[in-house]
């Protein structure tokens, strides 16, 4: 069969095998593109890695070495500790996705399923609202807070819990589309669990890939969070890096590479979380 | 699965099996009165139905007569807006599923899909806290009781559809609830895995002597497993009896037409008797005299050399008899079954007699 052949073939039975088709660009075309895309990321990148490693007459170490000399430590204080304050954020954070936010979900899509587009358009909403205009809201908001639970910085945890609402929803309720969370929950019920048991040893298990991943979503937008904030006055990591910029724009620019390199850290860890449980089935499956 | 797992099953359960040895004489159930609405839309018409210790009762209907949902009010997943629900005599109209103390198998598969079978099997032990060793051994002795013991370490991904069916029912057994029920457990399932499981189940309830419920649409079914069957139509229960007494003596012609194969004829009742191509048969129940139509069993129909004419439209060989569809002179189709050695063509003019066994009788639409 000439090659020819061979094409009208793989087009006609709509084969997703990989075989070119009349549509699909050549191979000289698809290395240009491949190339455009990858130096278009690549090149701020790398230039800011270049950007790093100036010293002044060539390139060194230096201001990556400087980072982390006890001499300085007084220096980029901020940063550590809007780093530890970006840390534990993340944490309370996480915690309203994965104890408020998930039973919340399940609650909705077992017992009010007709309240789940309303819900739906709630959760949402945040990402379709500028935080400034998000914070002139919270702003009185936080006044209240301030004076019943203090001004600790752990408190911006129930802003970015709404911030981190709408990626939260999407992982989660990917999973729980996937999954007849009804009949396991009433075949739970059925068997003597209560629902505490049902969430935790049932439905967590089998939503643990969109828990996952709306964790590290979470996680991600929470460190990369400035404007919430800088403008309610509290410290975390990325205020700390514009204060430090000022001082010292060659470790502001080491530590946005290396808050990039934990961003793609977590995303390759969200992609692997939701191919785990196909791939455990795939190898478990006989054959 | 297989056929010889089916023939493990029914063979393998031994005698110090402890879920045999727990076989009890079984609770009763009752509704009394139950009514159940969906927004302004009521399912459940105030329903009664009493079922015996140990016996095990079929909910037969067609699709949205209530027989899910009666289910699931005796479970707990749905709570009643009216009546009681009695297990063992007490009202349990207040009590949370999971106290129960039900087994049910669901018509999808309801497996958990990140535990193994065994862990699967012992889980309704765990909830009631039994210790890890005693809750594995039950649970191997329920996977006996099914005849799966050697895929106790499977997945249930790895599971053909009957065998998780069978698994859900040694889940459901372990505990040794006081109440077994079953929703379309095998509606999922293939023709011949179906019969085989459905059979099993049989032979497992009378074994352990649970009161079980089963809800199911397919009549075959019903009639095959049943000691009573609870015929439902439009939210509540139009007859209830043995397959027998809703087979031969059906009540109404909804009875008549949903359980067994008849043909509608059109007849005239006069003085309580039913006058049918010349022939004057018994009926069920009071009906005034006029026209009416009556529902008449193939198996009450018989080919004869004189009697009312017919032309054969269809012949169906079923293996041991044959399946005939006749069009009589006013129109009517009959179906009768008869000897596979009667052969009878398309097209060729017959006589058929009917029988003098009672008959339903409907109303005749105009």
């Amino acid at each position: 069969m000439s090659a020819a052949a061979t094409r009208v073939a793989g087009s006609t039975s709509g084969s997703s095998s990989g075989a070119t088709t009349g549509y699909a660009p050549g191979r000289g075309i698809r290395w240009l593109i491949g190339i455009l895309v990858a130096g278009t990321f690549a090149i701020p990148i790398v230039s800011m890695v270049e950007f790093t490693l100036r010293d002044g007459e060539g390139h060194s170490l230096v201001h990556w070495a400087a980072l982390f000399d006890p001499a300085n430590a007084q220096r980029y204080q901020p940063i550590w500790i809007g780093l530890g304050n970006s840390l534990a954020l993340s944490v309370v954070t996480v915690a309203i996705v994965l104890f408020l936010l998930a039973p919340t979900m399940i609650l909705v899509n077992l017992r009010f399923p007709h309240l789940r587009r309303m819900f739906e358009f709630v959760v949402l909403l945040p990402i379709s609202i500028p935080a400034i205009v998000l914070v002139v809201g919270l702003a009185p908001i936080y006044l209240v807070i301030g004076r019943s639970l203090g001004t600790g910085v752990w408190t911006l945890a129930f802003a970015y819990g709404i911030t981190v609402l709408p990626f939260a929803y999407r992982s989660i309720q990917a999973s729980i589309d996937a999954t007849d969370i009804r009949t396991l929950a009433e075949a739970a019920r059925t068997l003597g669990a209560g629902w505490p048991t049902v969430l935790v040893r049932v439905l967590a298990p089998n939503l643990r890939p969109g828990l996952l991943a709306a964790s590290l979503i979470s996680v991600a937008v929470v460190l990369g969070e400035y404007t919430i904030a800088s403008l309610l006055n509290r410290q975390n990591l990325q205020t700390a890096l514009v204060v430090v910029n000022k001082q010292d724009p060659y470790v502001a620019v080491i530590l946005s590479l290396a808050a990039l390199a934990f961003a793609f850290v977590l995303l390759i860890a969200i992609g692997r979380a939701g191919r785990t449980g196909g791939r455990q089935r795939r190898k478990q499956s006989p054959s | 699965m297989t056929g010889n797992d089916t023939i493990a099953a029914a063979d393998v359960a031994t005698s110090d099996n402890s879920l045999l040895a727990t076989r009890g004489a079984g609770t009763a159930v009752s509704f009394e009165g139950v009514v159940k609405d969906y927004g302004t839309t009521r399912v459940l018409h105030g329903l009664d139905l009493a079922i015996e210790p140990g016996e095990f009762v079929s909910l037969l209907g067609p699709s949205g007569c209530g027989k899910t949902t009666a289910l699931r009010v005796l479970a707990g997943l749905e709570q009643a807006n009216g009546g009681v629900v009695r297990i063992g005599g007490a009202d349990v109209s207040g009590v949370p599923t999971n106290r129960r103390d039900l087994g049910m198998v669901f018509q999808s598969y309801s497996l958990f899909p990140h535990l193994t079978v065994a862990v699967n099997t012992a889980f309704g032990l765990r909830m009631r806290k039994l210790a890890r060793a005693e809750a594995a051994k039950r649970a191997a002795d329920a996977l006996e009781l099914v005849g799966l013991s050697h895929l106790a370490d499977r997945y249930p991904h790895q599971l053909s559809g009957g065998q998780q069916q069978r698994v859900a029912l040694a889940r459901a057994l372990v505990t040794e609830p006081r109440v077994l029920l079953l929703d379309e457990p095998l509606s999922a399932l293939d023709a011949k895995v179906r019969v085989q499981l459905r059979d099993e189940i049989r032979r497992i309830q009378l074994r352990l002597g649970i009161t079980t419920v089963f809800v199911t649409h397919d009549q075959e079914e019903a009639l095959a497993v049943s000691d009573r069957i609870a015929v439902m139509h439009a939210g509540g229960i139009e007859q209830i009896g043995t397959p027998e007494e809703l087979y031969r003596r059906p009540k109404t012609a909804n009875v008549a037409a949903f359980v067994g194969l008849s043909s509608v004829l059109a007849a005239e009742i006069v003085q309580g008797v039913a006058l049918v191509l010349g022939h004057r048969l018994p009926i069920i129940g009071e009906h005034g005299d006029g026209p009416a139509e009556v529902f008449v069993r193939p198996e009450n129909v018989r080919l004869t050399p004189a009697g009312a004419s017919a032309t054969v439209q269809e012949s169906t060989f079923l293996g041991s008899v044959r399946r005939t569809l006749v069009k009589t002179a006013d129109g009517g189709l009959l179906r009768l079954q008869h000897p596979v050695s009667e052969r009878v063509e398309f097209g060729e003019h017959v006589s058929v007699e009917l029988l003098p066994e009672p008959v339903a009788v409907r109303p005749r639409e105009s």
